[in-house]
């Protein structure tokens, strides 16, 4: 009896520093801040109910769009390479293949109306900075016509498997072009010296975010950059809360490979230290008997 | 030896060449712990335990860890923790066992304090075993360092800038200590060598002169009574085992702590395989980069006492700098557990609950420790910076007091008699 | 006697040679842990002031460590012992690291100040610790003017008036 009271002494002073140090002290160092909001309310140029018409979108994509950004899937290659197209616009402009699969369906029309107010990068590209995102808005073009659009990148985009195939072209679509992976051997398409020059430093590898921001980190700033760190030049990129998911379980599967084999293992040997712990028990049992 | 009879059984030829059978007696057998104890006593074969985990997972570790600068993050982060098959597990066991083992040293060190077990023919055990405490610090300090993570590389940078306080030599040590003009690749390595060879090495010398130690004065007991070992062996040894206030160190001992030790490694894996986090810091896990500093740095948690007593000074007082009042107070915490012996100037051995002036002591240190703790990793603004002063004034002050508390308590105790 | 005293001898330079050894020993074994020489010759870092912007902080990197070059726009005054004058301009040369326990701060155009993120100190633009932990102001490091050209790691006029005058 006595030594569970001595147990309970010291179970409760353990506890108490732990949490102080750990939650705690984290709380105070990463405030809460406002939850992810995957529907881009905020941004409200376009009016999304329309119904959009695929052939329509299609010839206003073919007459607007091609000129810059490939849309492999629908047929359309990418105009030049990599390294030429990022030294043009300073990024390579992204192959729109899975534009309306990724993007959420309001960012997306919101973001071809007016992309800088719907990436939260107004503090980079104002008119007092001299700077202007490489691609123009198309404000002149009627909402319906911007829905059209986005109809039609939705028609073309390909579904993908939930699996790590699945995730990995998500994650290229939605991050490749400026950053790295280097534990899953993924370069990002632009060249470092140049989205350097466009960035205003080197986008960071992302092998280890899984680690180091944690997903609960991930899921909020992926949403909006802005929120947890305030004048970073990553842009708001719109993702849908699936394929952000997708992206996420994607840094998982690169970063973090072996929690599956961690958490099922870790059940076993816990069951098995409870069994060593009982026969343990017996033994002592046993052997104080003769003592006391 | 005369005559060398040919020998009957294993055991014996061995016992001829090896004496293993007295040896056995005296190691184990016939090595008589006291009876009355209770599961603080199991914490030296807890960290005996965890010593060797530390040492075992240290050892696969070592056969894929590159120590350079430009190679050591990938090869922890990316060779042992995806490619190495349970090279995870290596880490993960040694990364929670290094932060657990500290844990398991406090209880340690604080039953020690808490039953008087540093005086009255004991002080060489305490000696020792603060001894290892330092030297574990040390173990713990530079293999913080080897993932080579933002954390690694800027705990060792301010742990060594602090040296750049002694007067005059300093900033040359700093220098001389890093290797370079700042934390860098010749840092690394020499750091690598200290951690995985040379304070090993004074590590495995220290336990045997621990456990050494405690051969003469005996370990404590629960009540912290004195009696006469050789008596009390004899009864055992003579079948009134229930009477005897000994016991023999295997099996009854060992039996008990085994028992304590399931109960620990429940505790442990799940740490190792479920809850890591607070001891492989997230921030550790980004490259680490000198021209970038982390939002927070903080220490270890088993270092953030100390290090909130030498932050606690950041104001000027008498015309000496915070800087320096810090670095007064930091090197005061850090010996002045050494000669605790020598500060409790009562002769009463007993658990500090039943010793009237000594309890309020022990229980305000602790919680004094308990806060310097807190505010050690909360960032050092406004009422926080104060608060750590004040703690760490606070420690200074029940320090410098003991001897005049205890010796107090002394006269108390013999007016009553 | 005789055998006694030279036993006293033998014994005192056996001893006496056993702690040259000793010593030369752990002389050896320190300068091991010197810094190389190719270490402490490294670098001397030369920086092109001309095309600073005011206001605007630029890091040189010196010796592992973040130089702060900061041009003064029209409004902010020089400091004697502390300001480098270079053609018409006066600019802060500072290694940037607190004072406190090195971390490098960040520079805040608007407000004009730098600001340590890791315990909050703060220093005015030409270095001067003005909140917090800080116990002196941001180090000088040795440096050597050749035209607009800033050369550190060099001591040269300017930088030895400076510090003779603190």
């Amino acid at each position: 009896m006595k030594e569970f009271k001595i147990l309970a002494v010291l179970v409760a002073l353990v506890g108490i520093t732990y949490y102080g140090i750990e939650p705690y002290a984290h709380s105070v160092m990463h405030p809460a801040v406002a939850p992810a909001d995957f529907t881009f309310q905020d941004v409200k140029n376009v009016d999304t109910s329309l119904a959009g018409n695929v052939e329509n979108g299609k010839v206003l994509v073919e007459a607007n769009c091609i000129a810059c950004h490939a849309i492999e899937k629908a047929g359309h290659p990418a105009m030049m390479p990599n390294a030429d197209a990022a030294a043009s616009y300073g990024v390579v402009p992204p192959d729109l293949s899975q534009a309306g699969r990724i993007y959420d369906k309001n960012y997306l029309a919101n973001f071809i109306f007016d992309p800088v107010t719907a990436m939260h990068v107004q503090q980079k590209y104002n008119p007092e900075s001299g700077k202007a995102f490489p691609m123009p808005s198309y404000n002149w073009m009627s909402p319906q016509d911007i829905m059209d659009v986005v109809a039609y990148l939705q028609s073309v985009a390909p579904k993908v498997a939930d699996n790590v195939e699945g995730h990995k072209s998500t994650f290229e679509a939605a991050c490749g072009r400026c950053h790295n992976m280097q534990y899953a051997g993924i370069e990002a398409t632009t060249p470092a010296s140049v989205i350097k020059e466009h960035m205003g430093a080197n986008p960071p590898d992302l092998s280890q975010y899984i680690k180091s921001r944690g997903e609960h980190y991930l899921h909020s700033f992926i949403n909006d950059p802005q929120v947890l760190l305030k004048g970073t030049s990553m842009p708001r990129v719109g993702l849908t809360e699936k394929a952000q998911e997708e992206v996420i379980a994607y840094m998982e599967e690169v970063g973090d490979s072996k929690k599956a084999e961690r958490e099922s293992l870790g059940v076993w040997v816990i069951l098995y230290s409870v069994i060593f712990a009982i026969l343990a028990y017996l033994w002592k049992r046993k052997i104080w008997s003769e003592v006391h | 030896m005369a005559e060398f009879k040919k020998a009957d059984s294993m055991l014996e030829w061995f016992d001829q060449r090896l004496g293993v059978v007295n040896f056995a007696k005296v190691m184990m057998t016939e090595y008589w712990i006291p009876k009355n104890i209770n599961f603080l006593w199991a914490m030296g074969v807890l960290l005996t335990v965890l010593f060797t985990f530390l040492v075992v997972s240290g050892i696969f570790l070592l056969m894929y860890y590159k120590p350079d600068a430009n190679m050591a993050f990938d090869s922890v982060n990316y060779t042992i923790m995806q490619e190495v098959a349970y090279g995870w597990l290596f880490r993960h066991i040694h990364a929670v066992g290094a932060s657990v083992v500290f844990l398991i040293i406090y209880i340690h060190m604080f039953t020690g304090i808490y039953y008087g077990s540093y005086k009255k023919g004991r002080e060489m055990i305490w000696i020792s075993g603060m001894l290892l405490f330092m030297l574990f610090s040390a173990e713990g300090f530079s293999g913080y360092m080897l993932p080579w993570g933002q954390m690694s590389y800027w705990a060792a940078y301010v742990i060594t800038e602090i040296f750049g306080g002694i007067p005059f030599i300093g900033d040359d040590l700093v220098v001389w200590i890093r290797g370079n003009f700042y934390v860098a690749d010749a840092t690394l390595t020499r750091f690598f060598m200290l951690h995985v060879l040379l304070i090993p090495l004074a590590i495995i010398g220290a336990i045997v002169f621990h456990f050494y130690a405690l051969r003469f004065p005996h370990v404590n007991n629960e009540a912290g009574e004195f009696f006469d070992f050789d008596v009390e062996a004899k009864k055992y040894l003579a079948g009134n085992k229930k009477h005897s206030k000994v016991i023999p160190f295997w099996p009854v001992f060992l039996s008990k702590d085994v028992f304590v030790l399931g109960v620990f490694l429940i505790f442990f894996f799940y740490l190792v395989f479920f809850h890591y986090g607070f001891a492989m810091d997230p921030i550790n896990f980004d490259k680490a980069n000198g021209l970038k500093t982390p939002a927070h740095i903080y220490p270890e948690w088993y270092f953030l006492w100390s290090y909130e007593v030498l932050r606690g000074w950041f104001f000027e007082i008498a015309g000496i700098s915070g800087k320096d009042l810090g670095l007064m107070a930091f090197g005061f915490a850090n010996i002045i557990f050494l000669v605790m012996p020598w500060l409790d100037r009562s002769p009463v051995v007993k658990p500090a609950n039943q010793r009237p002036y000594f309890k309020y002591w022990f229980w305000l240190m602790i919680a004094d420790l308990m806060v310097l703790t807190e505010f050690g990793k909360l960032p050092p603004t406004g009422p926080n910076a104060w608060v750590g002063f004040g703690a760490s004034l606070t420690f200074l002050v029940l320090f410098i007091a003991l001897p005049f508390i205890t010796k107090a308590e002394a006269a108390k105790v013999k007016g009553k008699k | 006697m005789m055998d006694e005293s030279r036993r006293g001898f033998i014994g005192k330079a056996f001893g006496a040679v056993a702690a040259v050894g000793g010593i030369a020993s752990l002389i050896a074994m320190k300068k091991t842990w010197d810094p190389l020489p190719s270490v402490m010759s490294a670098g001397f870092t030369t920086v092109d002031v001309s095309g600073l912007e005011a206001n605007k902080l630029e890091i040189a990197v010196w010796r592992g460590k973040p130089v702060f070059i900061l041009k003064y726009s029209a409004d902010m005054k020089p400091t004697d012992g502390r300001s480098v004058k270079i053609g018409d301009s006066y600019f802060s040369v500072m290694i940037g690291l607190c004072t406190h326990l090195g971390c490098i701060p960040g520079y805040e155009g608007d407000k004009k100040l730098f600001k340590c993120a890791c315990h909050g100190g703060e220093y005015s633009p030409d270095g001067v610790n003005t909140f917090g932990p800080p116990p002196r102001p941001l180090d000088i490091p040795p440096f050597k003017l050749d035209g607009v050209t800033l050369v550190l790691g060099e001591e040269g006029p300017e930088y030895k008036k400076m510090t003779a005058k603190v």
